[in-house]
């Protein structure tokens, strides 16, 4: 079983709280990776925020295959943070050779483009570079999208923050969103694309459990959109159903949990919208989730949410003060990043039940 | 000597023998009263006697004249052994014998090919038993509690748009459906096959719909029920109880007459139409009642006179797919003003996946569903060689449809429904879940129905008589002396009994795999010890 977490916080915060607020948790996700992704970055990207940042772990070869393509197709790099890391003996990770995290500038010709122009073409951009560096087995590339970063690695998730000075907290590295997790699969082989969170477009998820509905929504997913490829892990589905129902179907994010977890038939019957939700069970009858579940999504506003399977078989809660708000699988990831924030206010999210984080840390709990 | 010639027909050559003992017997009469195929009666044989007729043991041996129960030597009216002989009996004196040297099919073709009722006796091959759910929540995820969870067993009738194709707008935040779609019913996974009133007694077919009302009525059940291509009474019809019924045409198009004239004074729309194209126990051979069994009654139902009654083996000026899509499916949709799912049936066949691709991609998106009998249902009447040597198994050909609705994203827009010896060998349940697993969304049952209510048939040539009008059990006959053997109370609650264990076997099954709803295309829930069925399904194998 795993354990996620989330932080959006107004003020900008070092990634080292998220390996706080996950690192008591440890108990129930065995310490075997650390990933995350920030989003609404500040520090050293700050003057880039509308730029696509490239978030890549690879070899030698890898990142010279990587600026090949982009030098190919017209991005031009703007700015540049390549970790320099520290590599003390004893610690436990199973590094890449390099970790590059890089700005570029949209071609010239995209410059004016729409906004779903540019979404396309920094998703085939990624997966033009997942394929090229698949081929070459020479790395993985995590997110291409302006304001976002990824780092998955595995190993202990304490000696990859050392490994990263990410316990250093100098500022530069620091975000006001971090979703994380600290395990790396283990239902299925472990490859760096299968720990989460997922990044898509603008969207990021995490998953806490297992998708017993894996096959099916895979079968279904994999002719919806070219995006939703890899499946290396069960919880990439609810990442790209959150996609296709938001992005793609441009449906308002409610209807997301009806999508996953439709209510019972009866109970469909006693509603108002019952044509509406019939019509949406039975047309995603194929993106319905099933098997105990908790996700933590963040969405292109940057609005963070959670909710759980149908009958809520994976715990889950949401703690705030005046400065941040934190969801996380148990509470004593939030006692210890905020031990002075009032209990009473904390949030145990039923099995009916969306709570949505918007950019003014407003709480709002939706029911299904 | 007397005079034997070879090519008489002698009891040695009929699929069972009478085991008759003389010693037992009471000279009742009732096993000769209760054999609906005249296959025994009384005979006054000479025997050899031993008796003692003093005070003290004097025994003497000697012939008399006595009357015996004794197997006729008949083509015609030979024993099926369905036993009823040996039921009626007080003094177990009777029973029949399974015959393994029996010239029965060899020596029955003098006026023409065999007919019979039943399903296949040569291909009784069961896949779905060397297949088991073998995904099991343990550890990664906690199985699921059959009796304290709630569990959503419905399946779709009608045709399912993509999500693509919703007419949403939305407003205030809301979605909101600003033009019809087609119609889609969710009803219980198991839908109660088309066998018609002629093929079964009135009564039969009774106490089915009967069990039809209860479980929707009183269980909360929506138990579908098919009409099969007979027609239906005209006060069901015009009934509230119509919304529970699929009305079927056929190429026959039996019943449709008085369909037709009842549809201005119905009260509630059928649940569905289902076009029959095929039938899995006799696919590309039409339906067929005999004369034997064309009562009045059926007669007035059906408007025809007394003959057999033969429905082509397809549908006059259909000569394609788009054809039927566009005549039949559109004048379906039409008459019942496109509020009322139309979904089609056909016999499994090399060719399925060819008609399921030409349905899905059907512009005018029409079709609600698409049936396919499988080789091991079961029939009213057919002839033996249609039973036994022309069919296709279902399973696979369920799985193959599904992929080829996965492969091109389009799996649950026209539901698919499996059928053809379902529950078989008793548990309609567990062969319901594997089709479902393996991209079904539902089943169709008629022979397991048939056999609740008392048919002792069985695909080792036991009884298979359904097509002479003589059924022992009163259910396919119309011979009022032989309904009356059927009560039509305990036949329905037997039917309801079985349903409803049928729906606690199926959360039985979904809760170890942590399903709350219908595992549909779930494949990766079900594992073979049969390495090559196991390949051609795509589930894994384990031994």
């Amino acid at each position: 079983m795993c354990r996620i977490g989330s932080i959006k916080s107004k003020v900008p915060i070092q990634p080292s709280k998220a390996l706080h607020l996950m690192l008591p948790q440890q108990e129930g996700h065995d310490n075997s990776g650390f990933a995350m992704v920030m989003q609404d970055l500040y520090g050293i990207f700050s003057n880039y925020k509308d730029k696509p940042l490239l978030s890549l772990a690879c070899t030698q070869k890898g990142a010279q295959l990587v600026e090949e393509y982009m030098d190919a197709h017209n991005f031009v790099q703007l700015a540049e943070w390549i970790p320099v890391p520290n590599k003390e003996p004893g610690l436990d990770i199973k590094a890449m050779p390099y970790y590059i995290f890089r700005n570029y500038d949209y071609p010239e010709d995209i410059q004016n483009a729409s906004k779903e122009v540019k979404e396309n073409l920094l998703l085939d951009t990624r997966l033009a570079l997942r394929k090229l560096l698949e081929e070459k087995n020479a790395g993985f590339v995590y997110s291409f999208w302006p304001d976002v970063l990824t780092l998955k690695e595995i190993g202990d998730p304490r000696d990859i923050a050392t490994y990263f000075h990410l316990w250093d907290d100098n500022g530069c590295l620091v975000a006001k969103s971090i979703v994380a997790q600290c395990r790396q699969n283990t239902n299925y082989d472990i490859v760096r694309y299968a720990a989460h969170p997922f990044f898509l477009q603008g969207y990021t998820l995490c998953a806490n459990g297992e998708n017993t509905f894996y096959t099916k929504n895979k079968e279904f997913q994999k002719s919806l959109h070219r995006g939703y490829i890899g499946f290396e892990s069960d919880s990439q589905c609810f990442l790209n159903t959150l996609h296709y129902v938001h992005h793609e179907l441009k449906w308002p994010l409610s209807y997301y949990k009806h999508v996953i977890t439709p209510l019972p038939f009866e109970e469909i019957d006693q509603r108002e919208d019952k044509e509406v939700l019939t019509a949406i069970r039975q047309s995603l009858a194929n993106l319905e989730i099933n098997g105990p579940n908790t996700i933590i999504g963040v969405l292109p506003s940057g609005d963070m949410m959670t909710c759980c399977d149908s009958k809520k078989l994976r715990p889950v809660v949401v703690g705030r003060t005046d400065e941040m708000v934190a969801i996380s699988s148990e509470v004593c990831g939030l006692n210890e990043i905020m031990p002075d924030r009032d209990e009473s206010q904390d949030i145990y999210p039923n099995e009916r039940e969306v709570v949505v984080i918007n950019a003014d840390l407003e709480v709002q709990r939706w029911k299904q | 000597m007397e005079a034997m010639k070879t090519q008489d027909v002698a009891v040695n050559d009929l699929p069972w023998i009478i085991d008759y003992k003389p010693e037992r017997c009471t000279m009742c009469g009732s096993c000769v009263a209760t054999c609906s195929f005249r296959a025994i009666h009384v005979a006054v044989k000479r025997r050899a006697m031993t008796v003692s007729e003093e005070g003290q043991p004097t025994p003497i041996k000697k012939f008399e004249a006595r009357p015996v129960i004794e197997q006729v030597a008949s083509l015609k009216d030979f024993c099926r052994g369905c036993g009823m002989c040996e039921r009626v009996c007080p003094n177990d004196a009777i029973k029949p014998v399974r015959n393994p040297d029996t010239r029965k099919t060899l020596l029955s073709k003098d006026s023409g090919p065999i007919k019979r009722g039943g399903r296949t006796n040569l291909n009784a091959q069961r896949t779905l038993d060397s297949i088991v759910v073998g995904r099991i929540s343990q550890m990664t995820d906690p199985s699921l509690d059959a009796a304290r969870h709630t569990f959503d067993i419905r399946a779709p009738f009608g045709r399912v748009l993509s999500a693509k194709d919703l007419p949403f707008s939305i407003e205030g935040g809301k979605l909101v459906q600003k033009k019809k779609t087609p119609p889609v019913h969710w009803i219980y996974p198991l839908i109660f096959s088309d066998m018609s009133i002629g093929a079964l007694s009135t009564r039969a077919w009774e106490a089915v719909a009967l069990a039809v009302g209860y479980l929707n009525e009183k269980c909360g059940l929506p138990v579908r029920m098919s009409s099969g291509e007979g027609g239906m009474p005209s006060n069901l019809l015009t009934s509230d109880y119509l919304k529970y019924f699929i009305i079927q045409i056929a190429s026959g198009h039996f019943g449709w007459n008085r369909i037709i004239k009842a549809m201005p004074k119905m009260v509630t729309d059928p649940a569905g139409i289902l076009i029959k194209i095929g039938q899995g126990a006799k696919p590309g051979d039409g339906g067929l009642l005999m004369e034997a069994k064309v009562a009045e009654h059926v007669q007035a139902i059906r408007g025809v006179p007394k003959a057999t009654l033969a429905s082509p083996p397809n549908h006059q000026g259909l000569y394609s797919i788009e054809e039927s899509v566009q005549k039949m499916h559109l004048s379906m949709n039409a008459a019942f003003g496109f509020r009322v799912p139309v979904a089609i049936k056909c016999a499994a066949s090399a060719t399925s996946v060819s008609v399921y691709n030409n349905l899905l991609r059907d512009p005018y998106k029409i079709c609600g569903g698409f049936f396919i009998d499988g080789i091991q249902g079961g029939t009213g009447a057919a002839n033996e060689v249609s039973l036994d040597h022309t069919g296709h198994p279902v399973v696979s050909k369920i799985r193959d449809c599904y992929l080829a609705a996965v492969k091109q994203g389009l799996q649950g827009e026209i539901p698919l429904w499996g059928g053809g010896g379902i529950g078989m060998t008793g548990n309609a349940a567990a062969d319901a879940f594997k089709m479902m697993c393996l991209g079904a969304n539902g089943v169709f049952v008629g022979k397991v129905l048939i056999q609740l209510l008392g048919c002792i048939g069985n695909e080792e040539g036991r009884c298979n008589a359904c097509n002479t009008g003589d059924c022992p059990t009163g259910i396919c006959t119309q011979n009022p002396r032989l309904v009356k053997r059927l009560d039509i109370d305990r036949g329905a609650q037997k039917i309801v009994d079985y349903v409803l264990a049928f729906d606690a076997e199926l959360k039985k099954l979904m809760a170890p795999i942590g399903n709350s709803s219908l595992p549909i295309g779930r494949s990766d829930a079900l594992v073979s010890t049969d390495e090559a069925i196991a390949e051609k399904l795509g589930i894994q194998y384990v031994c």
